[in-house]
Parts: C-alpha cells; sequence; structure tokens
C-alpha cells in the first residue's frame, strides 16, 4: 500500500488528536489540548471537503452551517448542572448521525455493497440505533422528563433479548442476504435496535447513570469508528476507536467505584433498591439529632474550633444550587487561619467528574479537590467534616447491608473525622434506597432543610463566634 | 483503503486512547466526555462524502441531516469543554495546601 499525501495529512490530524486528549491529563494544559483537537477536526473536515470535491456544494455548507450554530447555542446555554443530560444528548446524536450515514451507504449503490460495506454498514446502523434509542431516555431520566426509577414493561427481559436478537439476526442476514434485500433488512436492524436500546436504559435507574452516560459515550465513538470500515474513512476508524476507549475507561471506573458490574447494571439488578430499611449500624443509637435537639452554639462553636475541615460536596448541593454559599463557607474558614479541602468521590453527582466542574464554576481552586483515595486516609486527622446534599457516598451501610444497590461500594470514611455536620435535605435515605445510620452517630450534627440557607447559616454562625 | 488496514488502526486507535485516557484525572472527567461527544462528531466526514455520493434525493436529505447532527456534536462539544475547562483554576497567591496526591 501507497500511503497517499491524503493519508499523511490524516496521519497528522490524527496524532494531534491524540496529542490534544494527552494535554488533558492536567488542567493547566487542558485548554490547549481541546484548542487543538477542534483544530485538526476543522482540519479534518476540511481536507474531507477538498477531497472529495465538495467545495461547492452549498447544501452540505448549509447542513454544517445549520449543526454548528445549534451546537454553538446549545453549549452556550446549558448549565453546568445541566452538564449530563447534554452530554447524553450528544450521546445520542453522534449515534444517531453514525446511524444515518450506515443507513445511506446501505441503501445506496447496491452493486457497491461488498461483503465488508454490508457487514461493517450494518453493524454501524445498529450501534448507531441503540446508541440513540439509550441516550435519548438516559437525557430524559437526566433531565426529568422521564421518571429515573428502572421502569419495567411487561416482560421486559423477554422483549430486550427479542429485540436484541432480531438486531444480531438482522446484521447477519444481510451479509447472506442478495443486495437488493439489504435495504427493507437495515429497516429492521434500525428499529430492533433502537427499540433495545430505549428497553435497556429505561430500567436503568438514576443512581446507575453515570455508568449509563459512561457506555453510551463508548458505543457513540464505536459506531463511528464502524461507519468508518464501511466508507473506508481512516480518520473515522481512529477517532471512532478513541471515544470507543475512553468511554470504556469511564465506564470502568464508575463501575469500580460503585462496586457493581457492568452486567448488573444492564439489567437493572439492584438498583431498585431494597424492600426492608437497614438495619442502623449502630445499634440502639439515639433518635437523630437535629439542630432543634442541640443549641446552635454548638455548631458555631464547632466551626470556630475546628482547624481542619473537609467539605463533602453530594448531588443535593447541585439540586439546591448551593454552589456559592459552599464557597463562602470555605472562604470564611479559610479567613480565620484554617484548612479547607473538598473530599470528591467519583461518583458525586450525575456524571464523571461532574462535582468537580460544579465546584470550578464558583472559583473554588481544583488543587483543593481531593479525589476519594487522596482523602480518605486524612479523615482521622480532620476536625470536622460539613457534609453538604450527599449521602450515598458516605454511607458507613455500604460496607455492612448485604444485598443493597450500595453494598460493597468504597465510601468517603466521614465517621473518621472528630466531628461531622451534615447539611442534607431530610433524613430520607439517597438516591440507592439505603437509610444511613450515620444520622444517628453521636458526633453528628444534622441540620435539615434546603442546602442554601443551612450552609448559608453556618457562615453566619461562624461570624457569630467571632 | 484495505479492510485489514483499517482493523489494524482501530486496534492500534484503540489501544493509544485507552493509554492517554487512563492519564486523565478524574478532576477532568466532565470536560472529557464532552470532547469525546465531539470526536465522535467525527462522523461528519462520512457523513460529507455520503452525501456527496448519494444517488437520490432521500438519500441525500439523509445524510445533509447527519452532517448537520454530527456538527452539532462538534462544534458543541469542543465549546462546552472550552467553557467547563476554562473554569478549572489553581490557586493564586499563597496560603494554600497542596492538594496529596
Amino acid at each position: 500500500m501507497t500511503l497517499s499525501a491524503y493519508d499523511l495529512v490524516a496521519l497528522a490530524l490524527v496524532g494531534g488528536m491524540v496529542w490534544g486528549i494527552h494535554w488533558m491529563n492536567s488542567p493547566r494544559t487542558a485548554v490547549c489540548g481541546n484548542l487543538l483537537g477542534s483544530l485538526c477536526m476543522l482540519g479534518a473536515i476540511l481536507l474531507t471537503v477538498f477531497r472529495h470535491g465538495i467545495l461547492t456544494r452549498g447544501d452540505l455548507w448549509l447542513s454544517m452551517a445549520a449543526g454548528s450554530v445549534a451546537g454553538s447555542v446549545l453549549a452556550a446555554v446549558v448549565s453546568m448542572v445541566q452538564m449530563p443530560q447534554l452530554v447524553a444528548l450528544l450521546n445520542g446524536l453522534g449515534g444517531g448521525a453514525s446511524a444515518l450515514v450506515a443507513w445511506v451507504v446501505l441503501r445506496g449503490d447496491p452493486s457497491a455493497l461488498d461483503a465488508v460495506t454490508k457487514s461493517s454498514g450494518s453493524l454501524a446502523l445498529a450501534v448507531g440505533a441503540v446508541t440513540l434509542g439509550g441516550s435519548v431516555i438516559a437525557a430524559g431520566k437526566l433531565h426529568g422528563k422521564i421518571r429515573a426509577r428502572p421502569i419495567l414493561v411487561y416482560h421486559h427481559t423477554l422483549w430486550s433479548l427479542l429485540s436484541l436478537a432480531v438486531t444480531v439476526a438482522g446484521v447477519a442476514a444481510i451479509l447472506a442476504a442478495p443486495a437488493g434485500a439489504a435495504a427493507a433488512l437495515s429497516l429492521l436492524i434500525l428499529l430492533a435496535a433502537f427499540g433495545f436500546g430505549v428497553l435497556f436504559t429505561i430500567r436503568i435507574g438514576g443512581a446507575d447513570m453515570p455508568i449509563t452516560i459512561s457506555l453510551l459515550n463508548s458505543l457513540s465513538g464505536l459506531a463511528a469508528s464502524i461507519a468508518g470500515f464501511a466508507l473506508r474513512n481512516p480518520l473515522l476508524v481512529v477517532a471512532g476507536a478513541i471515544v470507543g476507549a475512553a468511554g470504556l475507561v469511564l465506564t470502568q471506573h464508575m463501575c469500580r467505584a460503585m462496586n457493581r458490574s457492568l452486567l448488573n447494571v444492564l439489567t437493572g439488578r439492584t438498583t431498585a433498591g431494597p424492600q426492608a430499611p437497614v438495619e442502623a449500624g449502630a445499634q440502639g443509637a439515639p433518635a437523630a439529632r437535629t439542630d432543634e435537639a442541640r443549641p446552635a452554639p454548638s455548631v458555631a462553636v464547632t466551626l470556630a474550633q475546628a482547624h481542619t475541615v473537609v467539605i463533602v460536596p453530594g448531588y443535593g448541593m447541585a439540586l439546591s444550587q448551593a454552589q456559592r454559599q459552599v464557597k463562602d463557607l470555605s472562604d470564611e474558614l479559610e479567613a480565620r487561619g484554617k484548612e479547607v479541602r473538598f473530599a470528591i468521590h467519583p461518583v458525586a453527582g450525575r456524571m464523571p467528574g461532574h462535582m468537580n466542574v460544579l465546584l470550578a464554576e464558583v472559583d473554588v481552586p481544583y488543587n483543593k479537590l481531593c479525589e476519594m483515595d487522596a482523602i480518605n486516609p486524612e479523615f482521622e486527622q480532620t476536625d470536622l467534616v460539613v457534609v453538604v446534599g450527599a449521602n450515598d457516598v458516605i454511607n458507613p451501610a455500604a460496607a455492612t447491608a448485604v444485598g443493597t444497590p450500595i453494598y460493597g461500594m468504597p465510601i468517603l470514611h466521614v465517621t473518621d473525622a472528630k466531628r461531622i455536620i451534615i447539611c442534607n435535605k431530610d433524613t430520607q435515605p439517597g438516591y440507592a434506597g439505603v437509610d444511613n445510620p450515620l444520622y444517628t452517630h453521636d458526633n453528628v450534627t444534622l441540620l435539615l432543610g434546603d442546602a442554601k440557607e443551612t450552609v448559608a447559616r453556618l457562615a453566619g454562625e461562624l461570624n457569630g463566634a467571632n | 483503503m484495505d479492510a485489514w488496514i483499517l482493523l489494524l488502526l482501530f486496534c492500534v486507535g484503540a489501544g493509544v486512547g485507552y493509554k492517554v485516557i487512563r492519564q486523565v484525572p478524574s478532576l477532568l472527567h466532565t470536560p472529557l466526555m464532552s470532547s469525546m461527544n465531539a470526536l465522535s462528531g467525527v462522523t461528519v466526514l462520512g457523513a460529507l462524502v455520503a452525501a456527496a455520493a448519494a444517488l437520490s434525493t432521500g438519500h441525500r436529505v439523509c445524510a445533509m441531516v447527519a452532517v448537520a447532527l454530527a456538527m452539532v456534536n462538534v462544534v458543541g462539544g469542543f465549546q462546552v469543554t472550552h467553557r467547563m475547562l476554562s473554569l478549572f483554576r489553581s490557586e493564586k497567591g499563597d496560603g494554600g495546601h497542596p492538594r496529596n496526591e
């Protein structure tokens, strides 16, 4: 094989994309990495335009412009809290675009359909349609349009397996069938795969969404890559493969952080929540102390006396939009010479890394954001932990409550700290549906209510104490 | 291009991607995902080629829709990633406690 000038340019562009991702390994270089990646993508588009003589195709420029404007508006208006549903939506659009490309190829000139094109085209169509169907549901759940709890239709497993079987059979049949039948079969694959995507996502509970959108991220890349085979386009193959690998890395990371196997998540096992409340770890512990039971000054004194403070934010903080108040509290504490850090559980929030973005938005410096493994050994030397809207990720029941969704999940060991203040909305179980025995511990003070108000009150107490 | 060479490229891409992406700290996993959204928009290249080669109006419209959808990913993905990455700031001045790695 001889490399043409085009191939060399394409190779350089892919190299640039990889280098851009490499720069994402540090927040200092990540902005440059992203710019490099976008420039390489622009280069790849221009290369394709010149190579295939579509410079004068006004309709295509118009499509590109329309998509670009829509993307730009989306990116500008979305809030950081809404990032999971945006990513889910974009997963779906990517998968949908790849499915459409495969669709056009399969239904094109039958004489041009060789075995590779037929098999990769139908596979890209299937994977793309699964991604689209799954992402639509995932985005709907994350956006609150669809109930977050697992939804089961009558004979759910049977329908899932059936749609999967039809998809696989369709892909196999397209290879054997005469070229003329490809069109009809492609419609069958599209519908069955879309149905499978919907069915497998709709039974996944909200707590497993970080895993789900990581997986769909991977699939959207895979669809692009396989479509690249059908079109014999090396850029699509490589870039798609990179995205596929990235989604896989994140899926693994999330599964490990929740101690779940991917199969368990996909089959919706143990996400429905336990039927019976879990026995509290601290047997015979007194009833939950609320701020009414404990005189308010003690909170102020606790805050004033602590030297090392770790703040544990959870999705509840995002829900009540209390990021600014949390930042203010940390500023107040630091102004008094205290050491403040943030403990970030890998699954805090609704997608990988979500909590970091939410805190970065209110100017919390990233060197104060500590990963779970780094901060866990340090809780013993911590005077005070302030939990804001987090429940499952600090629930000690994860170690003891066999058979519950969070059993075996690594948690933040906040119980090692001397005092804990929990600013949660209520004492209801979290997303996983497991009661938190921590609420009845002696060294725990509960401040129930809207985190925005309770955290602001904490900062106020601190001011009053000095 | 030969299918075997493409398969080789696929394996190399997945392997290199896996290695590079494992180095990205979980601090940046959300922007990483949105930049992967942008990268999966690479399918726009395929959509452009398919549109240029389309035989019927129906196919052309399908391919044009694919071009537009993929461009939403490319532009939206890179732009929102940029927005997020611009938020990450290290501590200014002194008095900080370096994070334990």
